[in-house]
Parts: C-alpha cells; sequence; structure tokens
C-alpha cells in the first residue's frame, strides 16, 4: 500500500468516500454525540472523531473503537445541522480501518462484521447458524458460543433455528460472485 | 388486486423471523395485495457489508435492485435493514457518479445494469398509504378493544429518510394499530434503537438499549409491542429474559410483529401467522380480548 504520511490525505481520503464528503462543514456543535445512544463507549465521540479526521489522525481514528459502535440508527444524521450524514462517516472509516489492517481488536464487531460478509460475498445469503458458527470460531473463544446455547436452545424450541441455507440457483450464485470479483478489481471506493 | 415485487430478506424467508414473512403474506392476501417475491435475490448486505467493503455492498444490493427494475412494480420489503439498505444505494448512485460508474462496471460483469427506476418501500408504508387505514379497518372481524400495543419503529424503517413517515415522532404505525381497533400507547422511546446486530459482539450494549425501550413501554401501560424489523423483534423477545436477569426487572411483554396484529384482527389463524414463534408467549394477552 502506498504510504500516506501526511495528515492533509486522510482528510482528502476520507472526503472523497460517499458520506465522507461533508467532513469540512462540521461546526463542531456536538448534535451527534449528544444524539449517540453508544457515544460513552467509544474511544472518541463522533464529534470528536471528526475533528480527529480533520486533525489527520488517521491512526488514531482508524485503530479507535468508535465506528464499530455505531449501530447505524442514524439519529445524528437527521439532526445534524449541516447535513453531514455520520452515519455514513462511521461506514466509511470503518471500510478504511479493514482495507489498511488497523481495525481494533477491542470490539468483536469487525469480526461480527466480517463472519456476516463472507457469506453475503459466497454464497448471496446468510443462514445465521452457520454465521453464528464461523463468527465464534473466528473470534477463536469457544467460551463464548457456551453462552450462547441457551438462548439457541429457545430459539430451537419455538422453531426459529434452521440450519438449511437458502441457496440461490448456481447461476445466479455465479452472477453475484463475477459482480463481486468485478468490484474488488475496481479497488473500493477511493 | 395491487401488485409488488417482494423482497422477504434473509431473516424473514429462511432464519428466525420466518413468522413475519408468513404473517406478511397472509395479510397481503387478505387486503388483495400480491407480494410477488423477486426471484433468486441476495441478502442485501446489510449494515456488516457496508462496514467491511462499500463498494462490495453497494453492487450486492444494485444486483438486487437491477433484478427487480426488469419487473417493473415497486419493490416492497418488511425488513427495515434491507429497506435502509436498498433506499441508501439507490441515493447513492444518484448522488455519486463515480460510483454509479463503478457499480455499473461491476453489474455488467454480471450481465445487469441498472437505470436507477426502482422504487424501494417498506411494507409499513404499503399497508398504511397504498391500502390505507380504512381498508384496513373494513377487514377487521376481532375486537381487539382496550388491548394496549406500543407501537415500535425502531430506527431504519424512518431515517435517515427521506421516509414516508417523521424521522423521530413517527405516526403511521399508530395509526394502523387504531385502525384494527386496539389502542396505541404512549411510547416515547418508540423510534430508537434496540442495539441492532450489535447484540452479537457487544451484547451488554444492547441489552442496556432493549431495557430502556422494554421500560418505556410497559410504564406506559402496553400489553405488547409490536415491531417493524426481524432485528428488532429478535432482540426485544429471544433477549428479554436476558434483560430481567441484568436488570432484574421482571417484563413479560410479547413482541409482536406488526403484521402478526393484523392477521389476529382480521382472524387470521394463529398457525398460519406463527404466533408459536414468540419466545414470549402472546397467547395469555391475545386471549382477553375479542376470543374466538
Amino acid at each position: 500500500m502506498e504510504k500516506k504520511a501526511q495528515g492533509s490525505t486522510f482528510v482528502e481520503e476520507v472526503c472523497a468516500t460517499p458520506g465522507g464528503e461533508g467532513l469540512r462543514l462540521c461546526i463542531q456543535c456536538g448534535t451527534c454525540s449528544a444524539s449517540c445512544p453508544n457515544a460513552k463507549r467509544m474511544d472518541h465521540a463522533p464529534r470528536e472523531l471528526i475533528a480527529l479526521v480533520r486533525a489527520g489522525m488517521r491512526e488514531e481514528v482508524l485503530s479507535s473503537n468508535s465506528m464499530w459502535f455505531c449501530a447505524s440508527c442514524y439519529l445524528c444524521t437527521v439532526r445534524c445541522p449541516r447535513d453531514i450524514k455520520p452515519t455514513e462517516l462511521m461506514h466509511a472509516l470503518e471500510c478504511l480501518a479493514v482495507r489498511q489492517g488497523l481495525s481494533t481488536a477491542r470490539t468483536l464487531t469487525p469480526i461480527m462484521y466480517r463472519s456476516f460478509s463472507d457469506f453475503v460475498y459466497s454464497i448471496g445469503s446468510v443462514p445465521e447458524v452457520s454465521f453464528m458458527t464461523w463468527f465464534y470460531l473466528l473470534t477463536k473463544n469457544p467460551l463464548r458460543a457456551l453462552k450462547m446455547m441457551p438462548l439457541a436452545l429457545s430459539l430451537l424450541r419455538h422453531g426459529r433455528l434452521s440450519v438449511k441455507a437458502r441457496r440461490l440457483k448456481p447461476e445466479s450464485e455465479r452472477q453475484l460472485r463475477a459482480i463481486l470479483d468485478k468490484a474488488e478489481s475496481l479497488g473500493g471506493l477511493s | 388486486m395491487r401488485y409488488y415485487t417482494y423482497f422477504p430478506g434473509c431473516s424473514s424467508s429462511d432464519g428466525g423471523a420466518k413468522a413475519y414473512n408468513w404473517s406478511a403474506l397472509a395479510v397481503a392476501r387478505a387486503l388483495d395485495v400480491e407480494l410477488i417475491e423477486l426471484e433468486d435475490w441476495n441478502c442485501c448486505g446489510s449494515t456488516p457489508y457496508t462496514s467491511v467493503d462499500e463498494l462490495a455492498s453497494f453492487c450486492t444490493s444494485a444486483r438486487n435492485l437491477a433484478l427487480a427494475e426488469k419487473r417493473g412494480l415497486d419493490l416492497v420489503t418488511p425488513c427495515s435493514a434491507c429497506y435502509v439498505i436498498l433506499s441508501r444505494t439507490n441515493a447513492s448512485l444518484k448522488e455519486h457518479p463515480e460510483l454509479r460508474a463503478k457499480v455499473d462496471e461491476a453489474l455488467a460483469a454480471g450481465g445487469l445494469e441498472y437505470h436507477g427506476a426502482v422504487r424501494v418501500r417498506h411494507l409499513l408504508d404499503v399497508f398504511a398509504n397504498d391500502i390505507g387505514y380504512d381498508e384496513i379497518a373494513s377487514r377487521v372481524t376481532r375486537d381487539l378493544r382496550e388491548l394496549k400495543v406500543a407501537p415500535y419503529y425502531g430506527c431504519q424503517v424512518v431515517r435517515p429518510g427521506p421516509s414516508f413517515d417523521h424521522p423521530e415522532f413517527p405516526q403511521s404505525l399508530d395509526r394502523l394499530v387504531e385502525s384494527l381497533g386496539a389502542e396505541a400507547t404512549l411510547f416515547p422511546l418508540k423510534a430508537r434503537c434496540c442495539g441492532g446486530s450489535l447484540i452479537i459482539p457487544e451484547e451488554d450494549l444492547a441489552l442496556e438499549l432493549i431495557h430502556k425501550l422494554l421500560d418505556s413501554a410497559s410504564s406506559n401501560g402496553a400489553e405488547c409491542i409490536v415491531t417493524v424489523c426481524p432485528l428488532c423483534q429478535t432482540n426485544l423477545d429471544l433477549y428479554q429474559g436476558r434483560v430481567n436477569r441484568k436488570f432484574r426487572s421482571k417484563f413479560n411483554i410479547p413482541i409482536l410483529f406488526f403484521t402478526q396484529l393484523m392477521g389476529v384482527a382480521f382472524g387470521i389463524e394463529d398457525k398460519v401467522l406463527g404466533l408459536e414463534k414468540c419466545i414470549v408467549s402472546a397467547e395469555k394477552t391475545l386471549a382477553k380480548y375479542g376470543g374466538r
């Protein structure tokens, strides 16, 4: 990967991603942080995170846990007086963190997102049991899976646990893969 | 008869929220609405894919939009996550020509093209605005008077919008509940977050949000909550026991899909509506009203 050490390139990079373009309009009013249900768990609440991006602090931003605590509730987005769409900004930062290998290990959210996405890419649907199994395998912590057993049993008792995966027709699966491989070769958004 | 292209989404079609799909189809039939499933649709990608690889996630939902465009009907989904993701793709493709060019190129690799003509709708929007409350009221056969229902919208059905309802103080589900003859209770947190898929990696955080929701609903006298999203239903229903343990609370509030409550009011059989799939049983609560 090309080295992007200067602060200014990080801002440009974020601004070039859909959702990131409003970054320069921020007036630091803090409406986003005040609206966020999960701000208190973030290393940097949304307003602060935007300030850090603008200061070009790539590592600090991309290795933080902040964006991984965004539940995509879009409350900040509908309230932002500058129409910045902080939710989209969070998604953009998550993707950049993944691409640059900086996503934090202090929350399991990146692993969960990864295991979900693996299924979308490979079969175009997300069978819940296989997805959860894959997730716990990737976390390398079988104890966590044990803690889920009572919930799984409860689902099973109520006929809500299906092992069977919905499969697309083989030609549709191939079509989706061709589209996604092409997307991959186009090298992301920025 | 009204026709729509139907996108059930993974949880409702083959996952833990099958009851949503069943009840949606049954209620639609009763309202002369035909939901024609989009053939060989793929997962919308949901928030996770958006957060890992944006371009791929746009392409994933663009394939669905391209397939739906050939049919020329509105694309309806009962899932709030599918709704927000498909709508977002539509909006982003319009706003960002560079993104559009890349998505077009990727779609072409699969022999598809998309011109941006599909209108993405949530099932609640279709029932509330295309069918209308009067029509819904006219199909009611079971008396649900005095049943106190908290209408839970969650986030993604009304945000980020532009949507068919207010982003923070929506009314459509309240009115739909009232058109069924039941009473929509006050529910100040009705458009607040349940934690979504963060329940999996960050359970404590989500349990706290769910607790606030259950508390808001029950302190306003709700006997049940209706939702418009498979994930909201799962979080409030499956995790209610864990909320009780963590916060020493005693919630025992059934969480129904809004289509299940509609089906109950229309006199459709419990089994068809998948009522037995509720983890917090709705049986006793519903038995009190207009019993058969």
